[in-house]
């Protein structure tokens, strides 16, 4: 049967029709990574038989998903976590991170570990040991970053939907590049639990898929308090996809300060959507918010000290590679955050910047007060070629500028796709929500999905897989 | 010695006896398991693994904290501090460092010496490092076990009141039953910081610590070798160095372990996976109330209530099995004696009994206190071979008799004795005493 363009629920329905089963939709996915697989160099690895699970619901029926290599999973096959560097080349996890575990135990199959940016340390994959991931839409583009593999194995229909993880952009910037749907959750949402820790007061798995009701469908089989991660909330977990609300009205606030900077073509597409949201009813209204830029600079700070931290461990007594093997941008990571960390720098670094988070968090708390959701462009630019980062030292931090003030608010954003450019290639447009709130930015993006059909850009994309 | 006096701080490590470690679920009970049986994702650093705190370690230590009257803070957190060392699994220590659970202390040894106790604060111990030949093996067993840190002020000035510091430290910890606190086991560490400073004179700009000491008698050895090797030193006028020495049992001397000129740069900060605590008044409150009667307390009690002497109440709470066990009995030896015997100090006498092991208190406490009672009372005793007895040790103690006579009053109190003796204690003192007095007119 041809799948192409079938979103996971679409898939869940016909296997639990018996139109189709499990592993012939394993087999289907499989044969595609493999055609597709060698020029995008999305997936790290992937396995030619499914695991054999005991899943305990089977909300998944056993759909394959892609799993960004920063997960530890458990293989039945061996399998890999390498966080896509060397230093972990031979790192075989013995345990299984807590969102892999609540996928397999509802039903869900890894297929395969997806490419991301050494230790998730960028925002184009070009920093991964294993070789940059191609932009399905332009080969000679980049996907975005970290979760670049994520979102271009989503992006070319290789695999129906993927898991990633989110610390200043990393599921919403590679998600816009690709045209794909990627929901940042709150921090604290979702276990962090088996996930290789990159900046661990920001780090959030999330989904990126092809459609609104896929990301609350999966989300609620991921999110919910870990016993194994003691951040995570207590706060109960709705069920996203039932409550998908297609009739409420809110109120959007945007800020010029998000605009700043922004290509023009995507200013244009992210207006023209705003348009279409005063249309259904929704009201927009202008309000003020701090520079997204002194966010970049909180996070960049605190970020970084906690990279220097958590990258300690891989001091070369385990894991087989020794600290040689870090790339470049991990070591000029390490280096930053020691530095700010050291003793005389401290207060004017981390704990200033520390003291600076909570204004941002009381900035978006105020603005919340007025507005049910903030928009602006996920990213200011579309996809950028292959080796343009070189040009920017702090490139993630100049293509990540709209997403990292979530990041440091700790609240929950999406990317969806709103149009394509004069080159073909997708814009996103970022909906940020209320801490815990993921639940009005699914019902907002859903409603622009069913409005418009952006579902078409997706599809658009994916036909050049057919 | 005259012109200098000696400034001694202690820095105490308590391994904590909790069922499980400080941040995963491990068995913290790792003294004598077979090599890395006791070890999780979480206290071997893996990639992606996550710590969680455990509640009844915090608990412990506020139990501790109280215990050395320390303020415990409303709201505290975790920081990381990092260094490499091939037994610290994650290049980072989970410690405490401008916000630990409690501080400002107080505590007395003896009667009226004040120690004040800088901090206590919650840590995780580290692994073991078992060199073999040339190679070198890591245990992770004790990786990640709950370590509470003590710190005093530089309130000492000698040894011996460091070991009854730590004896008495010892007691409480064991009374509040939250550690085995056994040096030799490793579950007490301690590592005093000493340094010399001139009579009335300023705190020297420098500090020896002294590590690797595994029992109270090798802390008083420790720390005298080093007062008299820091004051040769300065005799010479030379100023020791600020250094970490090791302690060499065999040799009983200090040696140079590591010069550290500067101090370290442990990178703090706030732990992220951790969120801060905050401690509520009620919260706070059903922990004290778990906290039983602690040595000192017990010792003014039984000084007021009972009548024993201090030595007697500090030896019997030394340990709390005997002191419970000395209470119980108490209790039922007095329930089962008639009144006309209760004419003497019977918690002393038990007291008494206990201390000087003349009932085992490995007995049952129905046998304990027929023995107690056997011995309380009062001897039938035979007058005839009293009366014997008495003129025979007249007989043979002319001397003495002589000076009792001349008005020696106190020389009565040897005979009393020497007819006991011959007796084999089968009368009553109080009865010798009388039939003496009469005997000698």
């Amino acid at each position: 049967m041809n799948l192409i363009g079938k979103s996971l629920l679409d898939i869940k329905n016909l296997i639990s029709s018996k139109k189709i089963s499990s592993s012939e939709v394993y087999d289907y996915f499989l044969k595609r990574i493999k055609k597709y697989n060698p020029k995008l160099n999305a997936f790290l690895s992937f396995k030619n038989k499914p695991d054999i699970t005991k899943s305990i619901d089977n909300a998944l029926l056993g759909i394959p998903l892609g799993v960004k290599d920063n997960f530890c999973t458990l293989s039945s096959q061996k399998e890999k976590t390498t966080a896509a560097s060397l230093v972990l080349d031979n790192h075989y996890s013995y345990y299984e991170s807590t969102v892999t575990r609540r996928l397999k135990d509802n039903g869900g199959i890894v297929i395969g570990k997806t490419n991301m940016d050494a230790w998730a340390h960028g925002s184009s994959t070009e920093t991964s040991d294993y070789g940059s991931t191609k932009n399905p839409w332009d080969m000679k583009r980049v996907p975005g970053g970290s979760s670049g593999g994520s979102a271009a194995a989503v992006s070319s229909y290789i695999v129906p939907a993927t898991i990633g993880s989110d610390t200043g952009g990393s599921i919403r910037n590679p998600s816009s590049w690709c045209g794909v749907i990627g929901l940042k959750p709150s921090y604290g949402r979702v276990s962090r639990y088996g996930v290789i820790a990159m900046g661990s007061s920001f780090d959030c798995p999330g989904t990126l898929t092809m459609s609104v009701e896929d990301s609350a469908y999966l989300l609620k089989i991921i999110a919910g308090k870990d016993k194994y991660d003691a951040t995570t909330s207590y706060e109960k977990v709705p069920d996203y996809y039932s409550n998908l609300n297609s009739k409420k009205k809110y109120v959007i606030g945007i800020s010029d300060e998000y605009f700043k900077d922004v290509d023009n073509e995507v200013k244009e597409k992210i207006i023209n959507a705003l348009k279409i949201f005063e249309k259904q009813g929704h009201k927009i209204k202008k309000i003020k918010l701090i520079s997204p830029k002194l966010a970049v600079s909180i996070y960049t700070i605190l970020q970084r000290a906690e990279v220097s931290s958590n990258l300690a461990r891989y001091d070369g007594v385990r894991y087989g590679n020794n600290r040689t093997y870090f790339g470049d941008e991990a070591k000029r990571r390490i280096m930053f955050g020691s530095y700010t960390l050291s003793y005389g720098y401290y207060d004017a670094y981390y704990k200033k910047a520390q003291k600076a988070r909570t204004l941002i968090i009381e900035d978006f708390k105020k603005a919340f007060s007025e507005v049910d959701l903030i928009i602006s462009p996920t990213t200011p630019t579309t996809a950028l070629k292959l080796g343009e980062f070189k040009k920017y030292p702090f490139f993630g931090e100049i293509m990540d500028i709209l997403n990292e003030p979530a990041s440091v608010a700790g609240i929950p954003a999406i990317n969806i796709p709103v149009g394509l450019d004069s080159k073909g290639l997708p814009i996103g447009l970022q909906i940020i929500g209320k801490s815990y709130d993921e639940q009005s930015i699914l019902n907002l993006a859903y409603m622009f999905e069913k409005e418009t059909d952006f579902f078409g850009v997706i599809k658009k994309g994916i036909k050049k897989y057919e | 010695m005259n012109n200098f006096e000696p400034v001694i701080g202690l820095e105490i490590h308590i391994e904590l006896s909790t069922k499980s470690k400080m941040f995963c679920q491990c068995s913290s009970d790792y003294f004598g398991k077979e090599p890395n049986s006791h070890v999780c994702p979480v206290c071997l650093g893996l990639p992606g693994a996550l710590p969680v705190p455990n509640k009844k370690a915090i608990e412990y230590l506020i139990k501790i904290a109280r215990a050395l009257n320390c303020k415990i803070n409303k709201t505290s957190k975790f920081d990381r501090k990092h260094y490499f060392y091939p037994d610290l699994p994650k290049g980072y220590q989970i410690s405490q460092y401008d916000e630990p659970i409690s501080v400002n202390g107080k505590v007395y040894i003896g009667k009226d010496k004040q120690i004040r106790i800088t901090r206590v604060h919650m840590e995780e111990d580290t692994g073991k490092l078992i060199h073999t030949g040339n190679k070198t093996l890591i245990d992770f067993n004790r990786s990640g076990v709950p370590l509470v840190e003590i710190v005093t002020e530089p309130d000492f000035s000698n040894s011996d009141d460091v070991k009854i510091f730590l004896e008495d430290l010892q007691t409480t910890i064991r009374y509040l039953n939250v550690s085995d606190a056994d040096m030799e086991k490793g579950s007490m560490r301690l590592e005093p910081n000493i340094s010399i400073k001139k009579k009335n004179g300023k705190m020297a700009d420098y500090k020896v610590e002294i590590k690797n000491i595994n029992s109270f008698k090798f802390v008083k050895k420790a720390i005298d070798y080093e007062i008299k090797r820091q004051i040769e030193l300065l005799k010479k006028g030379i100023t020791p160095k600020q250094e970490t020495r090791g302690f060499d049992e065999k040799l009983q001397k200090t040696y140079t372990q590591r010069i550290k000129e500067q101090a370290h740069d442990y990178r703090y900060f706030p732990e992220p996976d951790i969120p801060p605590m905050v401690f509520s008044k009620d919260y706070l409150n059903s922990i004290f109330s778990d906290i039983p009667e602690l040595p000192n307390k017990r010792i003014e009690r039984y000084i007021k209530d009972f009548k024993i002497k201090y030595t007697d109440a500090y030896i019997l709470t030394r340990n709390k099995i005997m002191s419970d066990y000395f209470e119980r009995a108490l209790e039922k030896v007095i329930k089962s004696l008639t009144n006309d015997k209760k004419t003497q100090n019977i918690e002393q006498s038990i007291a008494n009994f206990i201390i000087n092991k003349k009932i085992p208190i490995s007995l049952s406490l129905e046998e304990f206190t027929n023995r107690a009672i056997k011995l309380l009372s009062p001897k039938e005793t035979d007058i005839n071979l009293l009366n014997n007895v008495i003129k025979d040790v007249i007989k043979n103690n002319e001397k003495v008799v002589f000076d009792y006579k001349k008005g020696k009053q106190n020389a009565i109190m040897f005979l009393v004795g020497q007819v006991m003796k011959n007796i084999k204690g089968k009368a009553e003192a109080k009865v010798v005493l009388s039939e003496l007095k009469k005997e000698l007119g």
